[in-house]
């Protein structure tokens, strides 16, 4: 049985120095595996996919689309042409908001979000509802971070055409209740897009069991290189739906005036795809499940306890979100009385300590915690109990760099 | 200087206990400056008499970084003309970006030097440079700035 030291020797910059990486909601690192697949297919499979009609051509197209397929597989065993490649969840959002919302939305049309939302799963929804004279309506949480059934119910209505939620918080951790959200608000006749950034690298997804019509995720936070994301859309949308973007790849026939449109997945991929980030996401993605999704959420509770536990001994720093540490997605978010959290992470970075502070794109929830900006650690399955327990020490000692006494 | 060096020696005593925070009465120039990434939020009020800098004020929040500069700037515009201060916000400008080096023009900017470190600090230029970018643009766009 391999222990979290053998998959740490899979990632060179862990190995690297003494430096703690504890901002793993901003990106995760990247294993070995996912390194060398990259490089691998460009070596041995390098042309331009589902273009050219020589071996290389087949090889890199098969690369891909088994990459799709893996992706496919991977969300809960949907059908490959319902996975479009994009850059990452800002895309995949844009890609529903421009093409399923700005056809869909009228004027007097509701949208709504959380206010939990990252910028990536707002801006795009209110780029729509100002241009299409929308309203956009926000579910708010309680304390512990939860949204009641009673909040869903009452603000999801006959009015609203799309319910956009993130599946986790980036700030708080917390799982927001996305089946029975999605299923309340169909009964309402609305569409719902989760943006899975933030659940994905975490838990087993089901689209299908969370019943949603478009679900969104990041490959950079779960070990894929940057630059490569996914969109899972419902068939009969995606059908219906217009090109996002268009030029190159998506075409089926073009004339001087007019084009028709490529079949699914094509249609949403305009230009050359970017194969080497879809074999990196296909790996990544064999690399978790080797993992095992019960194993990784194990090691991030574990971490995570000892996080909330050692800072609840400090009595100057407030935590964010659930009091309960399964709660949290090895997100532990939080302030320190009189410290500014941008000194909180310079003083640690002096420590080689790496967390997160400022407002995590998500400016809307920063306003309704009433916190300007706060600090963030966020751990992954690679991260040990010792750099925890490194952590709370150095963290324990900013207060006196700051000139708060010993 | 190290970071926490800077901190101990220098930040703390400005950001803990400023001289200058508070609200003015009667100001004659006044504009807030925002860093909006991180929520550094100031705002600085200026009494100008004859062509001269009489008192600065400012009200306000953010990191150490940033309150620690404006109120060490404070400290260095008192006293000067308009156009003398507006010239020290580009030396010290110049000296955060790491272009302005010479002994002579950072001992013109006298305790606000300290911080010339913060030029190996990228993440923490806007928070320094804050306070002096606002007094500059209030003082070279006076119209913004009106009471």
């Amino acid at each position: 049985m391999s222990t979290v030291q053998d998959f740490r020797k899979d990632f060179d910059i862990l190995n690297s120095g003494d430096y703690i990486y504890f901002d793993n909601a901003a990106t995760s690192q990247r294993p070995r595996q996912v390194l060398d697949a990259i490089s691998e297919v460009y070596k041995t499979a390098n042309a331009n996919p589902l273009r050219g009609l020589y071996d290389w051509s087949v090889a890199a197209t098969d690369a891909y689309e088994s990459a799709r397929s893996t992706v496919a597989q991977f969300l809960g065993g949907v059908k490959s042409e319902e996975i479009i490649f994009t850059r990452n969840t800002t895309e995949s959002i844009n890609l529903v908001a421009y093409s399923y919302g700005m056809d869909n939305v009228e004027a007097g049309d509701e949208i709504v979000v959380t206010v939990m939302e990252h910028h990536s799963n707002l801006l795009p929804w209110q780029m729509v509802a100002k241009k299409k004279g929308a309203t956009l309506v926000f579910l708010e949480p309680d304390e512990e971070g939860v949204i009641s059934e009673a909040e869903y119910t009452s603000k999801i209505t006959d009015k609203t055409k799309i319910v956009a939620v993130g599946h986790v918080s980036n700030v708080m951790g917390i799982t927001n209740p996305v089946a029975e959200i999605a299923e309340y608000a169909h009964s309402k006749g609305a569409v719902v897009l989760a943006d899975g950034a933030q659940a994905a690298p975490h838990m087993q997804v089901n689209v299908r069991e969370l019943g949603v019509d478009f679900y969104a995720i990041s490959g950079h936070k779960m070990l894929a290189p940057m630059g490569i994301g996914a969109l899972y859309g419902r068939k009969d949308l995606l059908e219906k739906m217009s090109p996002f973007l268009t030029g190159g790849e998506m075409i089926e026939y073009v004339t001087r005036t007019d084009a028709t449109y490529a079949e699914l997945p094509h249609k949403f991929e305009a230009g050359t795809v970017n194969l080497g980030g879809a074999v990196g996401l296909a790996a990544a993605i064999k690399y978790l499940q080797n993992v095992g999704f019960d194993k990784i959420q194990e090691q991030e509770h574990r971490l995570t306890k000892l996080l909330m536990d050692g800072m609840a001994k400090m009595p100057y720093i407030k935590i964010y979100g659930s009091k309960d540490y399964t709660k949290h997605c090895g997100i532990v978010t939080f302030t320190m009385e009189g410290v500014h959290p941008h000194d909180i992470s310079s003083v640690l970075n002096d420590d080689h300590v790496c967390v997160r502070a400022g407002h995590h794109c998500a400016q809307p929830l920063m306003q309704f915690i009433g916190a300007g900006s706060t600090a963030r650690a966020s751990v992954y399955f690679y991260n040990t109990e010792e750099e925890v327990e490194r952590f709370l020490e150095k963290l324990s000692g900013v207060r006196e760099v700051m000139g708060y006494g010993a | 200087m190290e970071l926490k060096q800077l901190y101990r020696e220098i930040v703390n005593e400005h950001n803990l206990h400023p001289v200058h925070k508070g609200k003015m009465e009667a100001p004659d120039l006044v504009l807030r400056g925002v860093n909006p990434s991180c929520g550094d939020d100031i705002t600085l009020s200026l009494k100008i008499v004859d062509g001269k800098i009489e008192d600065a004020m400012y009200e306000g929040s953010g990191c150490a970084i940033s309150q620690a500069s404006v109120d060490m700037m404070a400290d260095q515009i008192i006293g000067r003309t308009k156009e003398d201060a507006i010239k020290l916000a580009g030396t010290f400008m110049g000296m955060i970006k790491g272009e302005v080096t010479d002994e002579a023009s950072l001992e013109e900017l006298d305790e606000a030097a300290a911080l010339q470190d913060v030029a190996h600090m990228p993440a923490r230029v806007k928070c320094a440079v804050l306070g002096w970018h606002t007094m500059q643009e209030m003082l070279e766009n006076p119209e913004k700035a009106q009471q």
